[in-house]
């Protein structure tokens, strides 16, 4: 027989059990968000319903009706506000990429000459940096387009280089190639270069591993991924043509533009960026203890080689996760894009979209929902990149 | 800025209690003054003058209706919506009239859940452009680059005529009005496109005026009138009928300045109007003596015309379909009785 008194006693153990009283604490915190969520979705549907506002997702099967400046893919007043909100987050992540792409390379070279034994070299970088990063981004997307994109001649005045390119206030055009059929080849010829080039540099490791021997594979491969597709192109009869632009009414035609408002935010973004990753460029760099370069060199290895296998890889430690940051607020602020009318996604989606619908909520909560998504995927695979790099330099 | 302003009233959407509230007619007297959304960037329209003062017809019709409720026309406030948030900040709340040259469609009225009262202004787009460029026709507009303004019937429209005309150009596209006129004004565009009454506004702002001019081509309808939210019948009869009231009293020749010898009049319909012998008012929550409020504080709608962009202001806009439908014109309002 078993005395009552037993379970009452066992129930109250658990109660001091910590770990069944921190399961019991998480538990109750998910259950109040379950609800505060849940009644805010609630809350939402019942206001919408009352306001006589229509919602759900159907709009996205709806004609647009309206045309954009920037289209990447195919896009015309008769596509659906589906495909605008695509253009729109395409033209987003077309200037977020060559943003990064921009100030990370710009980002190292001022951080590196920052750090250089040159006094004017350096004093010029640190002025750069002191500027840049101390005015606000909004005023520097303005400067470059109000400032300095917009006082440039008209068309019919048009600034232009042998008759090809020209810049003007409507942004700066050039000839388009057109692929002609046969093209494929160069294609395919340039992404075998590619993969060549990928297994030679492995090959090439292996090699000096296992023999001591280098093989120049960085060199050979970089001629094979010029040099292959050119001959594949030689070998196609040169199958491209060029749209070449000329002035016509009151534009250009033909030729492919690129527009003044993804030029200004494209500099502004870039350069504001560059400023904050030279800084990390420039504490990593520091970060490396100066007995690591001395004992390179005691060793016999020449200074870019010190700075390639001894100092770049333990700098990465230190500069990956404020440039992961740096990445992540540069897409961010390309939504700033909608103050000059560059068709980004605020702009095209949760700009004209949202008016012509009035379905603020879906589109504010699709809007947010991209922005999240794309920087939790630039944090994974730079938070990938610098477990890679830091597992190596420990 | 437009960004947080457009979450914050999201915000009231999401959280806002569900419990069920007063009227707005209630809501607006306990508050003493009502919240009219307008542009405050459009000359004739809405804007502000160095003093804070503001003038337009948007404006004046929003102090029509607040003579209406206070017998004050100063109790009214004036919010400046961008076209962008202007429908969210009706249906939330934040405003109680949106009188801002906004377009009267099918998909505002119908899915935005906020329910138009009536016009105010005809309009129709327009485009305008330098003299320059030796355009005489929008039919000439192939290829041309335009500045529009982002959310708006415009932007709509001129894919539609461009479309229709088989014709191609370049949409430049801006938040706010101010920018497409300073961008117009240096060159980015060729063309910039409005209604043709906020043309005649915008060329007002512009460094030379005489430079540019509006082609005749309308492409549009463009009714603009005041807007309310949608489910609170009382309040829309009060906004409607005060636009009504306006127009009725300019037909029967009542204005600001004879209103009080108007209210002897023999006239049966004058007599109704001014509440002299019914009590009209007073069955929409109103007092008797609405009209009379309204035509002493802010005039008829001829005078608001006339003050605000009428031949002899800076605009000089012609009566044209605004005129009185005895004139010729499109104005015609249901009798008061």
């Amino acid at each position: 027989m078993k005395d009552p008194s037993d379970t009452r006693s066992s129930k109250m153990m658990m109660l001091y059990d910590p770990r069944f009283r921190s399961w019991l604490a998480q538990a109750l915190v998910l259950a109040a968000l379950a609800a505060v969520i849940g009644a805010a979705v609630y809350n939402t549907a019942h206001n919408l319903e009352k306001a006589g506002l229509t919602s759900g997702f159907g709009f996205l099967g709806e004609v647009a009706g309206f045309d954009i400046s920037l289209t990447l893919i195919d896009y015309s007043r008769a596509s659906t506000y589906g495909r605008a909100f695509l253009v729109g987050l395409l033209n987003t992540l077309l200037v977020s990429g060559i943003g990064i792409l921009l100030s990370t390379a710009l980002g190292f070279i001022i951080g590196v000459t920052r750090l250089s034994p040159n006094w004017l070299i350096s004093r010029m970088a640190a002025v750069y940096i002191e500027i840049v990063r101390n005015i606000p981004l909004l005023l520097q997307i303005l400067f470059w387009y109000i400032a300095i994109l917009n006082p440039l001649p008209r068309p019919r005045q048009a600034l232009d280089l042998m008759d090809l390119f020209f810049l003007c206030n409507r942004g700066l055009i050039i000839p388009k190639p057109v692929w002609l059929p046969g093209a494929g080849l160069v294609l395919g010829a340039l992404i075998a270069a590619v993969a060549a080039a990928a297994v030679l540099v492995r090959w090439a490791r292996h090699h000096q591993m296992a023999t001591g021997r280098r093989f120049p594979a960085y060199y050979v491969s970089t001629g094979l991924i010029i040099g292959l597709p050119l001959a594949a192109l030689a070998a196609a009869g040169f199958p491209i043509r060029w749209d070449v632009p000329t002035l016509q009414g009151f534009n250009f035609r033909g030729g492919l533009t690129v527009l003044p408002e993804f030029i200004a935010l494209c500099l502004a973004l870039s350069l504001y960026a560059a400023a904050f990753i030279a800084e990390n460029v420039r504490s990593g760099i520091m970060s490396v203890d100066k007995g690591q370069i001395e004992a390179a060199r005691a060793l016999g290895h020449r200074p870019g080689m010190t700075l390639r296998l001894v100092v770049i890889p333990q700098a990465m430690r230190v500069i990956i996760p404020p440039l992961t940051s740096q990445h992540l607020t540069l897409v961010k602020n390309s939504s700033l894009a909608v103050v000059i009318g560059y068709p980004d996604l605020v702009h095209v989606f949760a700009g004209t979209t949202l008016n012509q619908t009035g379905q603020a909520v879906e589109i504010i909560a699709i809007t947010m929902l991209v922005y999240l998504t794309t920087s939790l995927t630039i944090s994974f695979i730079m938070n990938r990149y610098n477990i890679r790099h830091a597992m190596r330099g420990a | 800025m437009k960004g947080a302003k457009l979450i914050a009233v999201m915000a009231i959407l999401v959280l806002a209690a569900t419990a069920a509230h007063a009227g707005i007619l209630e809501n607006v007297k306990k508050a003493g003054e009502i919240k009219v959304g307008v542009s405050g960037k459009v000359p004739g329209f809405s804007v502000p003058d160095q003093n804070g003062v503001w003038s337009g017809m948007d404006v004046d019709f929003g102090r029509a209706v607040a003579a209406a409720v206070f017998n004050d026309p100063g109790k009214v406030k004036f919010v400046p919506v961008t076209t962008s948030e202007r429908f969210t900040a009706l249906q939330t709340g934040e405003i109680d009239i949106l009188s801002r040259n906004t377009t009267w469609t099918f998909q505002r009225d119908a899915k935005q859940g906020i329910d138009f009262c009536g016009i105010l202004f005809y309009d129709g787009q327009g485009f305008m452009v330098n003299k320059k460029l030796g355009v005489k026709s929008a039919k000439e507009l192939d290829g041309a680059s335009i500045c529009i303004q982002i959310g708006t019937t415009t932007e709509l429209n001129v894919s539609d005529y461009f479309a229709a005309n088989k014709m191609s150009y370049k949409p430049v596209v801006f938040e706010s009005a101010d920018e497409s006129t300073v961008m117009y004004d240096t060159g980015r565009c060729d063309v910039y496109t409005t209604d043709a009454s906020g043309l005649a506004a915008r060329r007002t702002t512009l460094s030379k005026p005489a430079d540019h001019i509006i082609l005749a081509e309308v492409i549009s309808k463009e009714p603009l009138g005041p807007a309310v939210r949608h489910g609170d019948q009382q309040w829309g009869d009060i906004v409607r009928w005060t636009l009504f009231a306006l127009i009725n009293a300019e037909e029967l020749g009542v204005t600001s300045e004879n209103v009080d010898e108007m209210m002897k009049s023999t006239n049966p319909s004058i007599k109704r109007l001014l509440g002299v012998e019914d009590n009209l008012g007073e069955q929409m929550g109103l007092t008797s003596d609405w009209v009379y409020r309204i035509v002493k504080h802010v005039g008829n709608y001829g005078e608001i015309y006339d003050r605000n962009v009428g031949p002899d202001t800076p605009l000089g806009l012609e009566r044209g379909p605004n005129a009185l439908w005895t004139q010729g014109g499109l104005m015609y309002a249901p009798p008061v009785r």
